[in-house]
């Protein structure tokens, strides 16, 4: 059934801005994304927003919602009582542009710091052989639509500015320790993901993995294991001792 | 705010968080639990007395290994090469801090801890009072990457639990036995499903295909290590639970509900 729910947007730039107070048409099965664009249709012709799929796989609509990083389109107006005040506001992590719509250049910064995939010097393109259960941990992470809420909802940059220059935050950090568990990968990861960018400041508290719209296990199964792999070359004696012993390869 | 969400370039919202759910609840619960924890630990551990039934053989594992000469009759399985302890040292020390070390580290606790009593951040998308932050950068934080010293005596702390349950097995058979074992089986569980056994196992490898011993064992670890939260808050109920029982008995409050 079709009431009117009361939304709070936030609207403004980089130099100021305030949030506003709209009363607006909802309908049975839509999202917030739905409610923003009748907005712009009915009452708001000037409100920034940015989209595209509205099908929870391109990573435009990320927003915060009463205070929740999530997708715009994947948050169902179904979820609210029809009496609640709705809050929409950009992420809050990253520059304002207008409104909505933020500045993410911040993580493509970080994405071209990150060594790219590398192959053994002597596999050809089209050469490249691996094992379904040796790739698979990786793949895991490849389901990432880039929508950068964990990198919003991280307490490290999101609270503390000045991190910024040294902390990849949890989409990158994920995307070393995908490379670094490829079976084809040779690149020496491990001790880069500490000194270069900045695993040492996550304190594994979970926000990346809770706002993930594709449920990646981003702390258990990306930064945790990265942060054993860095206790095994800079932290653990004897697994040092062992592989200077043992002479132990990548295996 | 003049850093953080209060940072000039981003959207200009005076408001720490914009949350309207209970937030606040999972770190005031968690606090809570911990407290609790850690106070009747506390006691428990320094009373000295009700550990041990020597007639059925019960120990709590807050006295075990029980190494010392002021072990009462029937605790020190292992012999007593420790002489007399003053009051002020528990009995338990061997193993103490151990244990506590491997829940200080362990990733789950780190996560309860970081933010519900450092509030670092007390729940996701909800500002922290503090003005800096370096993580597990540099001490003491750092240290926390020795998680795995302590999951390898933790170990061995569950042999010795298990060797304690076994030994009370040759008693007969009462509730206390099955209280003593469920707390083993919870405790072995709750160890097995920590990070760095999950790595030690497998997750190190680089190719699961060469070694498929290590990746069944990786992958039954990996299905445990999901539990690792709920098994983290179990064990401290089982333990505590275990205690009790075993206090409650040893004074004479209850009598043990024997089976044969």
């Amino acid at each position: 059934m079709a009431y009117k729910a009361k939304f709070k947007v936030w609207r403004g730039d980089a130099d100021s801005g305030e949030l506003q107070d709209y009363l607006v048409e909802v309908n049975e099965g839509e999202v917030v994304l739905d409610i923003i664009h009748r907005l712009q249709a009915t009452q708001t012709p000037d409100l920034a927003v940015r989209w595209n799929c509205k099908a929870g796989k391109c990573g435009s609509c990320s927003a915060e919602v009463n205070g929740r990083p999530k997708l715009l389109c994947m948050t169902r107006m179904s979820t609210f009582t029809e009496d609640e005040v709705i809050t929409v506001t950009p992420m809050r992590t990253f520059p304002v542009i207008r409104d909505l719509v933020t500045d993410v250049s911040f993580n493509y910064t970080k994405a071209r710091e990150i060594p790219s995939f590398t192959p053994p010097a002597d596999l050809a393109p089209g050469e490249y052989r691996m094992q379904q259960v040796d790739v698979e941990r990786s793949q895991e992470f490849r389901k990432c639509i880039e929508c950068f809420l964990c990198q919003n909802t991280c307490h490290v940059v999101r609270d503390h500015e000045d991190n910024k220059e040294s902390f990849a935050g949890p989409r990158y950090l994920m995307r070393v320790a995908e490379l670094e568990m490829h079976p084809l990968d040779v690149a020496d990861r491990v001790v880069e993901a500490q000194d270069q960018h900045g695993l040492g400041f996550c304190n594994i508290t979970k926000c990346c993995s809770e706002v993930c719209p594709e449920h990646i296990k981003i702390t258990d199964n990306a930064l945790i294991p990265m942060k054993e792999r860095v206790a095994d070359r800079k932290y653990d004696p004897v697994v040092w001792l062992g592989s200077k012993i043992f002479r132990r390869s990548k295996t | 705010m003049t850093s953080g969400v209060g940072a000039p370039d981003r959207a200009s919202i005076p408001a720490r968080t914009l949350r309207t759910d209970r937030w606040w609840l999972p770190p005031l619960l968690t606090n809570l639990g911990l407290l609790t924890f850690i106070a009747y630990a506390t006691v428990r551990s320094f009373m000295g007395k009700w550990y041990v039934v020597e007639q059925f053989g019960y120990l709590t594992p807050f006295y075990s290994p029980c190494l010392s000469e002021s072990c009462l009759p029937g605790s020190s399985h292992f012999g007593t090469p420790l002489p007399e302890l003053p009051g002020w040292i528990p009995l338990g020390f061997i193993a103490l801090p151990f244990l506590l070390g491997f829940r200080l580290t362990c990733y789950y606790y780190r996560k309860a801890y970081y933010r519900s009593v450092w509030q670092s951040p007390p729940a996701c998308a909800v500002a922290e009072p503090h003005g800096s932050y370096s993580g597990e950068t540099r001490l003491p934080l750092i240290v926390q990457n020795a998680h795995r010293y302590f999951f390898y005596v933790a170990l061995l702390v569950s042999v010795i639990n298990t060797y304690d349950a076994v030994v009370a097995l040759t008693h007969g058979l009462g509730l206390g036995n099955l209280v003593l074992i469920l707390n083993v089986v919870l405790l072995w569980a709750y160890t097995l499903s920590c990070h760095s056994c999950r790595h030690i196992a497998g997750g190190r490898l680089k190719h699961f295909s060469k070694h498929p011993v290590r990746y069944r064992a990786w992958t039954l670890i990996s299905k445990l290590n999901v539990r690792h939260m709920q098994l983290a808050w179990t064990t401290l109920g089982t333990l505590v639970l275990t205690d009790l029982y075993v206090m409650l008995v040893a004074s004479g409050a209850i009598s043990d509900l024997r089976f044969f």
